[in-house]
C-alpha cells in the first residue's frame, strides 16, 4: 500500500495544454499514472495524445471518476484553479504552481478545508507512490517501491534523499513534496499521521528547512504519536537571518525558524538529524534493525 | 519587497491612518527648507531599508532649521549596515505622551492573520517577545471574514485605557486590514503608535513589506521599489529568473532547487569550507540562465573555486552542460570548478562535459570534499 495515491487513482490535469502541463502529463503517463482527462478553459473538446480536454473541472467530473487533480496553471490563476477543483468535489488537489500570491492562498487554504478536500502544495513537486502512481514532476527513475515514507518542503533535495535511499536498496512507499511556501495545504503532521497508519510504511524521513515552526510542531507530534522510526534532515543550517533563501517560506525572521531550534526539537523527540542527505539510509537502518 | 518609512506613511495616509506631515529630501539645504515649512523644531530620520538606524545615529532631533541642515548633512554621510543614506525624512518633533506597538502580519502556524499589540511601544518587539512575552497580545484575524470588532475591542480597551483611544485604534486596525488585503502586504508595523501632544494616536514610524508573489497585481506598489533593496548581482540574478543571495565565503555555488542549494552550502561548511553565495538556477533548462549564473559567480573576486551541483528533475543535465560550455566560451574562468551532475539526461550531460575536459562527480559529498580542498 501507500498513502494518498495508488495504482487505482484517477488523475486529471488542470492546465494540461500549457508548456509544463503537457510535458509533465506525458511524463506521468510514461510513469504509469492513470490520467483520465485534462482541463483548460475554452479548449474543451480537444485532446492531448487522446486524453480528453474539458472546459471546467465540473464538466469533466460528469464523465469521469476523479480522485485527484494536479494544477500547472500560471500563478495568477492558481488560486482559482484550486477553488474550482474544491467546488467540484475533487478529494485530492495538488498545486505545482510556484509564486502564488500568499494572502490569496491563505484564504484558499481555509476554503479547501471547508469543502472537505485535501490540498498538497502550492510550489511543490507533487508526490509519487513508486511503481503505482506519480502526480507532479518528480523523476520516477530514482525511486524504488518499498516501505520508507518521505515528506519534504523541498523538491530537488527530496530527489537527493530518495536517491540515497534507493542506492541503499531502501524503497519508498510514498514520497511527498509539501511545498516551499509559507502556507501549504498539507503539512508534516497531516502526512506523518497517514504514514503512521499505513501498514506498508515502516519508517519515515522528514526533510525540513529554515523558516516557520512546522518542524518543531512535527517533532512534537512524532514524540507523542509516532511508533515508527523517523529520521530528519534540515537545510539552511548556514543561512543568514533575514534573507529569503529561494523559497518564500525559507526565511529566519523575528528569531523564529532557526535551524538550531529545529535540529534540537527533533533530537529532543528522539529523531536523529542527518548532517548530509547520504547519512539518512544509515540512520534509518540503525533504527529499523 | 520592503519600502522606506516615508513611503509606508504615505500609504497609511492614503488609507486614512493618522500620520504627521512629512517631507523627504536628499540634500542638507532641502532639509533646512523642509524644517522651515514644518515649524522649525523637527526630527531628521535616515531613510534606509534596514533596522537599527536610531542606534547607528540615523535619527536626530533639530531645534532650528539651521540645526536640521547640519543634522541632515551628518546623516547623509552615514552608511548604516553597509547601506549609504541617500534620503532623509523631516517630520515635526512631536511631544510623545505614550508609545504603543501595533502590527498586522500572517501567522504560519495558526494559518491566520495576526494583530500584534503592546502597551510597550518604541522598543524592539522581538526582544520584548523573548524577555517579556506577557506584554504582547496576539489576536487572530480571519483574512476572509475580516476584523471581528467585538472580539478585538476589549483588548484595545485594556491596552489603550480609554474608550476614545480604543475606538481610534480600532479605526486604525480596520484600515490596516484593508491596506494589508488590498495591496497584498506581508507585514504592516507601526512602532511607535503613539499618543502625541493633541491626545490622539498617530503612526510615528512605518514598516511595510509586500508579498513578492503578488506584485504583478499592483503597479502602484511596484513603482515604490527601491533599487538599493537588492545588490546589483541580486537584481541581475532576479531579472534572469535566478535566486541569488551573496555570502562571505570563497566557494561559488550553482545549484538547482532552493532546498538543495541551501543543503549544498551547509555541506560545504560541514567540510570546512565557506560558501560565497546561494544560487538556485531554478527548475527550467535554459542554458542562458547558466551563463548568467556563471557570470555572477565569477564576477565575485573572492571566489577561489566553484561547485556546480545539479540534480536533474525538470532540469536536464545536458542543458546545464551545454550552458556551461557556452559560459566557458564567453567568460574567462580562471578558478577551478567541480561539477556534480545527476538525474535527467545525466549520461548525455556527463559525456558533453567529459569530452570538454571536465571532471564530473556523481556523489555530493565527494564533490564538496573536492571543491573545499581546492579553494
Amino acid at each position: 500500500m501507500s498513502i494518498l495515491i495508488d495504482e487505482n487513482t484517477n488523475v486529471i490535469v488542470q492546465g494540461i495544454t500549457g508548456r509544463d502541463g503537457s510535458f509533465h502529463t506525458r511524463q506521468m503517463l510514461a510513469d504509469g499514472t492513470k490520467i483520465v482527462a485534462g482541463v483548460t478553459p475554452k479548449k474543451g473538446g480537444q485532446d492531448l495524445d487522446g486524453i480528453p480536454i474539458y472546459n471546467s473541472v465540473a464538466e469533466c467530473m460528469q464523465d469521469h471518476r476523479v480522485d485527484a487533480t494536479v494544477i500547472f496553471v500560471p500563478p495568477p490563476f492558481a488560486n482559482g484553479a484550486v477553488r474550482e477543483a474544491a467546488d467540484a468535489g475533487v478529494p485530492l488537489i495538488i498545486c505545482i504552481t510556484e509564486h502564488v500570491p500568499v494572502n490569496e492562498m491563505l484564504a484558499t487554504y481555509h476554503y479547501v478545508k471547508s469543502k472537505g478536500s485535501r490540498m498538497i502544495g502550492p510550489n511543490c513537486p507533487g508526490l509519487i507512490s513508486p511503481g503505482k502512481c506519480k502526480i507532479g514532476i518528480m523523476p520516477a527513475k530514482i525511486t524504488l517501491p518499498g516501505s520508507i515514507g518521505v515528506i519534504s518542503r523541498s523538491g530537488t533535495l527530496t530527489y537527493e534523499v530518495v536517491y540515497a535511499l534507493t542506492s541503499e536498496d531502501m524503497g519508498q512507499s510514498t514520497c511527498i513534496g509539501i511545498g516551499g511556501d509559507p502556507i501549504v495545504g498539507s503539512g508534516f503532521i497531516d502526512l506523518l499521521e497517514l504514514f503512521e497508519k499505513d501498514p506498508d510504511t515502516s519508517a519515515v524521513v522528514v526533510i525540513g528547512e529554515i523558516g516557520g515552526e512546522d518542524e518543531e510542531a512535527a517533532a512534537d507530534y512524532i514524540r507523542n504519536h509516532m511508533t515508527k522510526p523517523v529520521a530528519a534532515f534540515i537545510s539552511g543550517r548556514t543561512a543568514p537571518p533575514g534573507r529569503r533563501m529561494g523559497h518564500a517560506g525559507a526565511i529566519i525572521s523575528g528569531g523564529k525558524g532557526t535551524p538550531e531550534a529545529k535540529v534540537q526539537a527533533f533530537k529532543d523527540a528522539g529523531v536523529p538529524v542527518a548532517d548530509k542527505p547520504d547519512e539518512i539510509p544509515g540512520l534509518l537502518k540503525a533504527r529499523l534493525s | 519587497m520592503n519600502v522606506q518609512e516615508y513611503q509606508g506613511k504615505e500609504l497609511f495616509k492614503s488609507y486614512g491612518i493618522p500620520v504627521q506631515d512629512q517631507i523627504v529630501v536628499t540634500t542638507a539645504a532641502e532639509a533646512r527648507e523642509a524644517a522651515e515649512k514644518l515649524g522649525g523644531f523637527v526630527v531628521v530620520k535616515a531613510q534606509v531599508l534596514v533596522g537599527g538606524r536610531g542606534k547607528a545615529g540615523g535619527v536626530k532631533l533639530a531645534k532650528t532649521p539651521e540645526e536640521a541642515e547640519q543634522k541632515a548633512s551628518d546623516i547623509l554621510k552615514l552608511t548604516i549596515k553597509g547601506i549609504p543614506v541617500e534620503k532623509v525624512l523631516i517630520v515635526p518633533a512631536a511631544e510623545i505622551r505614550k508609545e504603543f506597538y501595533l502590527s498586522l502580519t500572517m501567522d504560519r502556524t495558526s494559518k491566520s492573520l495576526i494583530l500584534i499589540l503592546s502597551a510597550e511601544g518604541g522598543v524592539d518587539i522581538e526582544e520584548l517577545a523573548v524577555n517579556d512575552p506577557d506584554k504582547i497580545k496576539r489576536l487572530p484575524i480571519s483574512i476572509s471574514d475580516g476584523v471581528d470588532e467585538s472580539a478585538i475591542m476589549p483588548h484595545l480597551q485594556e491596552v489603550f485605557g480609554t474608550d476614545e483611544l480604543a475606538s481610534e485604534a480600532m479605526d486604525t486596525v480596520r484600515k490596516l486590514f484593508a491596506l494589508y488585503t488590498e495591496k497584498d502586504c506581508s507585514l504592516l508595523e507601526i512602532n511607535p503608535y503613539a499618543i502625541v501632544d493633541d491626545g490622539h494616536l498617530m503612526a510615528l514610524d512605518s514598516k511595510v513589506n509586500f508579498d513578492d508573489n503578488a506584485l504583478f497585481k499592483h503597479e502602484d506598489i511596484r513603482a515604490l521599489k527601491n533599487p538599493e533593496e537588492d545588490s546589483p548581482d541580486e537584481t541581475r540574478a532576479k531579472d534572469a529568473g535566478l535566486s541569488f543571495v551573496s555570502m562571505d565565503g570563497d566557494i561559488g555555488c550553482m545549484v538547482n532547487g532552493a532546498g538543495l542549494a541551501m543543503a549544498t552550502m551547509d555541506i560545504i561548511k560541514l567540510y570546512g569550507g565557506e560558501p560565497a553565495n546561494f544560487l538556485d538556477v531554478g527548475g527550467s533548462s535554459n542554458p542562458d540562465k547558466v551563463v548568467t549564473a556563471m557570470q555572477i559567480i565569477t564576477g565575485n573576486p573572492k571566489v577561489k573555486s566553484i561547485l556546480i551541483n545539479i540534480f536533474g528533475g525538470i532540469t536536464r543535465c545536458d542543458d546545464i552542460a551545454n550552458g556551461l560550455l557556452t559560459a566557458m566560451k564567453q567568460i574567462d574562468i580562471t578558478v577551478p570548478m567541480v561539477v556534480r551532475l545527476i538525474g535527467t539526461n545525466e549520461e548525455e550531460g556527463r559525456r558533453i562535459l567529459t569530452d570538454a575536459g571536465f571532471e564530473v562527480a556523481s556523489g555530493l559529498s565527494e564533490a564538496v570534499e573536492k571543491v573545499v580542498k581546492i579553494a
